[in-house]
């Protein structure tokens, strides 16, 4: 008796009332000769009933899915003796419950049953059974009430089609607004946790601060754990990261947007474009490896030998490594925006004697600058979110430095290091995480929705 | 004109109707296809697109202090012969012209030819207005810019004044110059690309529907600026009005599926057309 054998049963009913539904509308029609008579073609008096049928009973089923569990523990634990609860904080009387349905379940149990501890979970057993046995009747009923519904609903001046249309677009708002409300989920979390950070840190600390050291004191006489959230490195280290990176990443993928769309062969196109998004598609833990393992040693020794001293870990190693994780990226972007640009706009200006590359200049690059800078702006925000490279690359240490040749540490890599490892919730050290976290959302939104509009405001030039 | 005859001119020829539904082969030009003073010769010119031909065995002159008008139902080759003659056609993927064509004597599709400084020679107008997304100004500008035209501001605001007036589009803009030409009505971005034109002063200029989004006045100025061209440039223009034709050109070239039917003065096309399809054409009996 599993739920979902009630679910394809819901189905059944719905390819059922579907059948009943049609033949309902042709029959009041007064047969398939007079289909005309009917204000929707009978295929939408079929969806009605459909729909009718299967929403309220399956709405039905995941409300009893949802809460018929905290029910018969409410009704299991109000019938346990007082004594037992007596005294209990909630964590422990938590822990009893699950003790009384892993018993119920025959589950490993964490102490020794006692005789009131079975009885409950011989209550909530039955509960359960009796739970289901309900939902399997009140579900069926209600499928069937809404089939007997739709029937006696169908007739020929019923707008189905309106009717069916309407639902339909309200499951879609529904769907699309699960996207919103998870992303609205997020925000609201990841802000509550921050206040709770800026209740113990002052804000003015954390966003001015010059000092990182988020090792609070476990016990009052340890050393070395003073605590400091000043997060001013951790920006200046992810600036100066993302500015290496699109250092490398502009002039390069633009220049390769501009070859691949306006000079190279239909031949060339065909397996340089292919081969610069393989660049796209490689894990970005690749990436870092190959930015702890090889650029950063590489860099390391050129400098040495350049008598230039340079942190095993540098901020230049992520960044070049970074700007060519994002090369496609800008070039992906740029080229679309560069395609874009109307055939027409480059015919005028050959026709009036220009060359190629005082087309490209003058009219082309003009043309789609702001969907570039878009662009642009977006993969920015891609660099400033980059974690994994980073996290290999660049280091740990929150230096406040101008030399790309030292170790600078990212707003991304404290997140994960305030994070990984186990963690209490309520210190200062992991909610820091959250306030950091928060910083990065605000930024990287702000840069999208700038980017958007700015390509939005483009497209609309051509439409 | 006709009286010297060469290789080209009248054969009178009955299109046999087989011919006709085959739509292979090319048929004979009626008419005389050149022009006492040719400043462009065009000879046995075909046109391809991938595997389709749009344009077949075509030869026309275009004469000096001359305009001509190409007219034909829509989709004939119009605006692909005309592309030809500036090579605009380079640009088009796939697209592949045989036979020659020559400006002055010179061969433009000849494998040595720079195809940029004969654009600069061979202007053209197009037939969807297609301002640049700059400012009113700076689209008219852009020619004599690139081509170095002018070595002062003063000069180079003189050249957009001017052009704009011929093109009867100052007063409208005069006072915001510096506004998006792509802003513009479409009638008024195609008098701004006719400017556009004008100001590097072509030598031929080829104008494809130039008058297709304006209004009776804005074609009177335009029509009265191709006639006061004419006395410097060549012209040719494709137009699907035959009173604008008839009214603005000397000689009319009706096409016809990719095929130059036949050629004449203006005056004796339209009265007098020797032809069946092109009488048909022009006395509104076509399909
Ligand atoms: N870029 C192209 N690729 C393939 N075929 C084309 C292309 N441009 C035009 N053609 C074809 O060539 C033929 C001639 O087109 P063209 O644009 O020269 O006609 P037109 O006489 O200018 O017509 P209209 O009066 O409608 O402008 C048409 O059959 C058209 O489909
Ligand atoms: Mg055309």
């Amino acid at each position: 008796m599993h739920t979902s054998t009630l679910l394809i049963l819901v189905l059944a009913f719905m390819s059922l009332a579907y059948y009943v539904g049609r033949k309902r509308a042709i029959s009041t029609a007064g047969g398939v000769t007079r289909i005309n008579t009917l204000h929707s073609l009978p295929v939408y008096y079929g969806l009605y009933a459909a729909l009718w049928a299967g929403l309220p009973a399956l709405l039905l089923m995941g409300l009893w899915a949802g809460f018929q569990d905290d029910i018969l523990v409410a009704l299991v634990k109000s019938e346990l003796p007082a004594t037992m609860l007596d005294g209990l904080s909630p964590g422990a009387a938590s822990l009893l419950v699950n003790d009384i349905k892993n018993l119920a379940s025959g589950a490993i149990v964490s102490r020794t049953p006692t005789p009131e501890m079975q009885l409950a979970a011989d209550r909530y057993n039955l509960y359960n059974q009796f739970a289901v046995w309900a939902m399997w009747l009140a579900v069926s009923a209600l499928a069937l009430g809404g089939m007997a519904f739709a029937w006696l609903r169908t007739q020929p001046k019923m707008r189905a089609r309106n009717r069916v249309e309407s639902i339909f677009m309200a499951i879609l708002v529904i769907f699309s607004s699960i996207a919103i409300l998870t992303t609205l989920g997020i925000v609201l979390s990841v802000l509550f946790e921050s206040m709770r950070f800026f209740q113990e840190v002052s804000p003015l600390e954390f966003f001015f601060g010059t000092l990182w050291s988020p090792q609070t004191a476990l016990r009052a006489d340890q050393i070395g754990a003073s605590g400091a959230f000043g997060a001013v490195p951790l920006f200046t280290g992810t600036l100066m990261v993302s500015a290496i990176a699109m250092f490398v990443a502009v002039p390069i993928g633009l220049m390769s947007a501009i070859y691949l769309s306006e000079y190279a062969p239909r031949k060339v196109r065909a397996w340089a474009k292919p081969t610069l998004e393989v660049l796209a598609g490689v894990p970005t833990v690749v990436y870092g490896f190959f930015a702890a393992l090889t650029v950063a040693p590489f860099i390391r020794e050129l400098g040495m030998s350049m008598g230039l001293n340079v942190a095993s870990e540098s901020a230049l190693a992520a960044g070049l490594v970074m700007g060519i994780m994002i090369i496609p990226f800008v070039s992906s972007l740029s080229e679309d925006v560069i395609n874009a640009v109307p055939q027409a706009m480059r015919d005028g200006s050959y026709a009036l004697g220009a060359t190629q590359s005082e087309t490209i200049r003058r009219v082309i690059i003009p043309a789609a600058l702001p969907g570039i800078v878009g662009g642009i702006l977006l993969a920015v925000s891609r660099a400033i979110g980059e974690t994994m490279i980073v996290v290999m690359a660049a280091g740990l240490a929150a230096n406040l430095t101008a030399n790309p040749l030292e170790s600078v540490t990212t707003v991304t890599v404290q997140i994960v290091t305030l994070l990984t490892g186990d963690q209490e919730f309520d210190s200062a050290k992991t909610m820091a995480a959250f306030a950091l976290g928060l910083t990065l959302f605000v930024v990287t939104l702000t840069l999208n929705v700038i980017a958007l509009h700015i390509v939005r405001k483009y497209r609309e030039q051509y439409e | 004109m006709s009286t010297t005859l060469d290789e080209m001119t009248v054969r009178t020829r009955a299109t046999t109707s087989a011919e006709l539904a085959s739509g292979r082969e090319s048929r004979e030009t009626v008419g005389d296809v050149t022009s006492a003073n040719p400043r462009m010769v065009c000879r046995h010119v075909d046109v391809f697109y991938g595997s389709t031909q749009a344009i077949k065995d075509v030869s026309l002159d275009i004469g000096k202090n001359e305009v001509v008008s190409m007219i034909g139902p829509s989709g004939c080759g119009k605006s692909t012969f005309l592309r030809c003659l500036n090579r605009m056609n380079d640009t088009i993927d796939g697209c592949r012209v045989t036979g020659s064509i020559t400006l002055d004597g010179l061969d433009i599709y000849d494998k040595g030819l720079d195809p940029v400084p004969l654009r600069a020679q061979v202007g053209m107008v197009f037939q969807k207005p297609n301002p640049f997304p700059k400012s009113i100004y700076e689209n008219v500008a852009y020619g004599p810019r690139i081509l170095g035209l002018t070595n002062s501001k003063a000069e180079l605001d003189d050249i957009i004044e001017g052009s704009l007036r011929k093109a009867g589009l100052w007063n409208e803009v005069k006072d915001r110059l510096d506004k998006p030409g792509t802003g513009l009505s479409g009638g008024q971005q195609q008098r701004l690309c006719i400017a556009r034109t004008i100001a590097v002063s072509p030598e031929v200029i080829l104008m494809d529907e130039p008058c297709s989004a304006l209004d009776p006045i804005a074609t009177a100025i335009i029509e009265e600026l191709i006639d006061e061209l004419r006395s410097n440039y060549s012209i040719a223009i494709v137009t699907h009005s035959m009173q604008q034709a008839a009214r603005v050109s000397q000689r009319t070239a009706y096409f016809h599926l990719g095929d130059l039917i036949e050629v004449g003065e203006t005056n004796q096309i339209f009265t007098n057309p020797k032809h069946k399809l092109t009488e048909d054409y022009i006395t509104g009996r076509f399909g």
